[in-house]
């Protein structure tokens, strides 16, 4: 390097040079840098919102959040989610026990709570198409559609990673890094929830109320 | 996070050095921490879905009731489930957040602001008001 780098030589002061590159364990900045994949993944939302919010009085001439919103439908979805959200920490809670076999078992359960909220959210959506609000039926429902299916195509994918790292806990166990990629999981898993709450207030309970 | 036998079990003797000296300090739930936000949200959930359903209140107070229930419970899971503090990664988890929260507000309070004036003032016509307006 020095050969190719002449540039880099100061005079007489010799390249600084480490003895020793400073060792950082493994993983050590995953966390932080998931958390702002995650704080960017809140723009993208709030990018979303700010769309619902500016087209959600735009009907034209279509049915309106009163005719369309079935709230005891949208009251089990979210609780799916919120039992997903428990089971996932007791996961967490039995990781850090290092019960492998408990650690499989909530994780299935919050699988399980997880599909079934998005197979509530697709007989919702299909129920919508078939009563004719569809997404190009008016602004109003195409932002609608963009944003509930926005945040359900992340739940699609946190599934997904869910089963992944359930095939890589059963064959490699607990180690460390599995336990990283499970905490990176639960991050990921919880804001969804937190995304959630935005929806079922801003999207079906003000729609409704107002 | 201090080093527990389960963790250090494995590794290279070099390696639990450095976990001990500048391990990751990512906070744990405990199982009491997540029933009590679990029941906090239960309770900031059903509470707006019931005041909505019910029509209990009037409209204008309906609607800040489930915007001050979703903010509280929104609170409730990034403490408990997603266990925010302002030690987290040295503050610069807490540091991202705001800065996400102060973008999030501009984004939603200037969208909401600018398409309401525009919409104020190119007010959309029914054809009836517009043959009325220039006698078509």
């Amino acid at each position: 390097m020095s050969t190719t780098t002449p540039s880099l030589y100061d005079g007489d002061r010799p390249l600084f040079h480490l003895a020793e590159e400073p060792h950082h364990p493994d993983g050590h900045s995953t966390m932080l840098g998931f958390w702002l994949y995650l704080m960017s993944d809140c723009l993208i939302f709030a990018a979303l919102f700010a769309m619902y919010a500016t087209t959600a009085q735009s009907f034209g001439g279509g049915p309106g959040p009163k005719e369309l919103f079935e709230l005891p439908l949208v009251a089990l979805n979210t609780a799916m989610l919120l039992f997903s959200s428990i089971t996932y920490g007791f996961a967490m809670l039995v990781m850090e026990k290092g019960n492998k076999g408990a650690t499989l078992l909530w994780l299935a359960i919050t699988g399980l709570f997880g599909a079934a909220f998005l197979s509530i959210e697709l007989y919702e959506f299909s129920h919508l198409i078939h009563e004719g609000a569809t997404p190009q039926s008016s602004a109003f429902l195409s932002s609608f559609f963009t944003l509930v299916g926005t945040h359900g195509l992340h739940v699609t994918v946190g599934i997904v990673w869910l089963i992944t790292l359930m095939v890589q806990v059963g064959r490699k166990g607990l180690i460390p890094a599995n336990k990283r990629r499970l905490m990176c999981l639960s991050m990921f898993w919880h804001f969804l929830d937190v995304v959630w709450i935005g929806v079922f207030t801003f999207v079906y309970l003000m729609g409704v109320a107002r | 996070m201090s080093a527990t036998p389960a963790e250090t079990h494995g590794h290279a003797a070099h390696d639990h050095d450095h976990d001990a000296h500048h391990g990751h300090e990512e906070p744990h739930g405990s199982f009491k921490g997540y029933m009590i936000g679990f029941i906090l949200s239960v309770i900031l959930t059903a509470i707006p879905f019931a005041l909505v359903m019910t029509g209990a209140l009037d409209k204008n107070s309906t609607v800040v009731a489930i915007f001050a229930m979703a903010v509280v419970q929104i609170f409730v899971h990034m403490v408990y489930f997603l266990h925010m503090n302002t030690k987290t990664e040295g503050g610069w988890s807490m540091l991202a957040l705001i800065f996400t929260i102060v973008f999030v507000l501009i984004t939603l309070a200037g969208s909401i602001w600018v398409m309401y004036h525009m919409n104020t003032n190119m007010m959309p016509m029914t054809p009836r008001q517009a043959a009325a307006q220039f006698g078509g």
